[in-house]
């Protein structure tokens, strides 16, 4: 149980010996760094892949279809049938295009979902790399995404693709803000940044202590989860890339693997997103009776296909809509959410549970009344009758 | 109402479709999807697709006069008919050349529905697919040419309709000629009757 926990740290280090007996220590320490990031590396773009195929049979049986089957044992070599199908399509830069930004757009894109990887934990003592700042890493890593978003928009010369990027930007800079407040409450309690310690912080009950069953945890969990799948601009939050408005958003004008890079960034930060709420909230690789980093990847990937299934359920949400929800519902419910978090710090026993529960459902409750759309009795037609 | 209520409802409908879709049947929730080449949907006996010639029991019997009715009728000129003349060059009543080019049918029926002689009838068969879209599709009266039986294990229904129509129609004609016959034999023996001894007139005329 031991060995089968520890099993990617134990192969690591038996790497390290094995290469300790024939070569300088200095190329060891080297070696110890390129195997983590050589995971990582190998990690995001398969993950990748196979959420493709994973968003696409979930959606396939939720619309009662198969979904893609031909391609080996239930289509599981699909995404390399696909990686070949998209290395050898035309790469179109379109005319009067900014060269520069439109090729640099989908590199510098993937490059903050891969450092984004990097402050994961996995399992047991498989942090990649475990920083003090790790939440705060993250956060600020991901928010770079925007600045690829919108060089692609910008360096296509397309006004969809601008428009596109328009979206993109409001959107996640409003998104940042609750997404970031969800995240105080966890760092108040916790007392620590690192992603790592707040794993450990959620040790105890035989490994159910999660965040998420308290009642500030609860909530802060569902508008994290909420920003994330908002910051990944995944379905109902995809208006920078909505098909039906504007054409393709920020990548109307990309073929070929630089479409597929953006995609990449899409589904690794959906599966970074995932992660992360899961290392927050539902106690990361804390859990019982199974292997840390198997525990790890279930509630990643439970997170994932709960992402999937609003994608298979809801409808595009309008851009006041959007707004509205991230400044007038998700921002004040997030700061009394502080306020709760806090009063679960001083006080004791049930009385905490009492006045956080309390104060947080009248407050929703409040929030929905006061975020109630106004619908006038008659309708006043001005210009008919 | 609170936030979500909806949301969640409609979630619930979606998960009762992800679930439901590996146990249920199609209509209960489950798969709708035939995996098409391994497995495939009972024909419609309606269904209709490129058209055929129909032969009685045996090919040389096509029932086909040449009479270029479906080639006028059709909407996009599909077919191509020249009629066969023997060696004298007398028109005899079935075509020398009968093509369809599949490219250009359009599945419509009209070629059906105007023939007169019930010989060109909508076919079932629908794996036509080429890599030679020139050679392999332009069908040849002799790739057209399916027999009657064939033509009552596709469409049973019409099939038996027509042939019933078909045989009632020789019956009557028989019937007919053989009542002129008699009435030809009648006539000739009242004519005899009246004046046996004088002979014919046209053998007279002649």
């Amino acid at each position: 149980m031991e060995t089968l926990d520890q099993i990617f740290v134990l192969s690591k280090k038996g790497i390290l010996d094995f290469l300790g007996t024939f070569l300088p220590e200095w190329v060891v320490t080297l070696a110890c760094v390129a195997i983590t990031i050589k995971a990582i590396a190998v990690l995001g773009p398969v993950t990748m892949m196979y959420l493709t195929l994973m968003e696409r049979k979930v959606i396939g049986r939720m619309q009662n279809r198969i979904g893609p089957n031909r391609v080996g044992k239930w289509g599981l070599l699909q995404p390399l049938a696909d990686g070949v199908k998209m290395l050898t399509k035309e790469d179109i830069v379109p005319h009067g295009a900014d060269a520069v930004s439109h090729f640099l757009a989908p590199i510098l894109i993937v490059i903050p979902s891969l450092l984004a990887f990097a402050v994961i934990p996995f399992g047991r003592g498989m942090t990649p790399v475990d920083l003090n700042v790790g939440v705060l890493f993250f956060i600020a890593v991901s928010s770079t995404t925007t600045i690829a978003i919108f060089m692609a928009s910008w360096g296509s010369r397309n006004k969809f693709s601008v428009l596109g990027g328009m979206r993109s930007a409001a959107q996640m800079i409003s998104y940042e803000v609750p997404m970031v407040l969800s995240v105080v409450p966890v760092i108040l309690i916790a007392g620590s940044l690192s992603t790592n310690d707040i794993v450990l912080a959620q040790a105890g009950w035989g490994g159910l202590k999660w965040f998420v069953f308290t009642p500030w945890g609860f909530f802060a969990f569902i508008i994290f989860f909420l920003c994330g799948v908002a910051e990944c601009n995944r379905s109902p939050f995809d208006l920078p890339e909505g098909e039906s408005e504007i054409v393709a958003g920020f990548h109307t004008e990309y073929s070929g693997m630089k479409f597929a890079l953006f995609y990449m960034a899409e589904f690794m930060n959906s599966f970074t997103v995932s992660g992360l709420a899961a290392t927050l909230f539902l106690g990361g690789w804390q859990g019982p009776f199974l292997p840390s980093w198997l525990w790890f990847f279930l509630k990643t990937y439970a997170l994932i296909f709960v992402m999937i299934w609003f994608r298979g359920t809801l409808p595009r949400i309008r851009v006041d809509q959007l707004m509205g929800l991230a400044w007038k519902f998700l921002m004040p419910l997030t700061l009394v959410n502080i306020l709760a978090a806090g009063l679960w710090y001083f006080t004791e026993g049930a009385a905490r549970w009492l006045i956080t529960a309390s104060i947080l459902a009248g407050s929703f409750w409040l929030l929905t009344k006061l975020n109630r759309g106004y619908t006038p009795e008659k309708r006043v037609y001005l210009f008919a009758e | 109402m609170i936030f979500g209520t909806g949301i969640l409802q409609g979630l619930m409908v979606t998960l009762k479709n992800f679930v439901t879709s590996y146990f249920k049947a199609p209509d209960e929730g489950g798969i709708f999807t035939v995996e098409y080449p391994e497995k495939r949907l009972p024909e419609k006996e309606r269904f209709r697709n490129f058209p055929f010639l129909l032969y009685d029991k045996n090919p040389e019997n096509l029932r086909c006069v040449a009479c270029d009715i479906c080639a006028k009728e059709c909407p996009p000129k599909c077919i191509y008919i020249v009629r066969e003349f023997d060696k004298d060059g007398k028109p005899l009543k079935r075509p020398a050349v009968f093509d369809i080019d599949f490219t250009v049918c359009m599945n419509c029926g009209i070629c059906e529905e105007a023939c007169p002689f019930d010989a060109i009838y909508m076919d079932h068969e629908f794996e036509i697919a080429s890599a030679d879209r020139h050679a392999k599709l332009l069908y040849h009266r002799d790739d057209l040419l399916k027999s009657n039986e064939y033509f009552h294990k596709i469409r049973p229904t019409d099939a038996s309709a027509i042939d019933a129509r078909r045989r009632e129609a020789e019956e009557k004609k028989k019937a007919a000629e053989a009542a002129a016959l008699a009435a030809q034999k009648a006539k000739e023996a009242a004519a005899a009757q009246a004046k046996p001894p004088e002979p014919p007139k046209p053998a007279a005329g002649a």
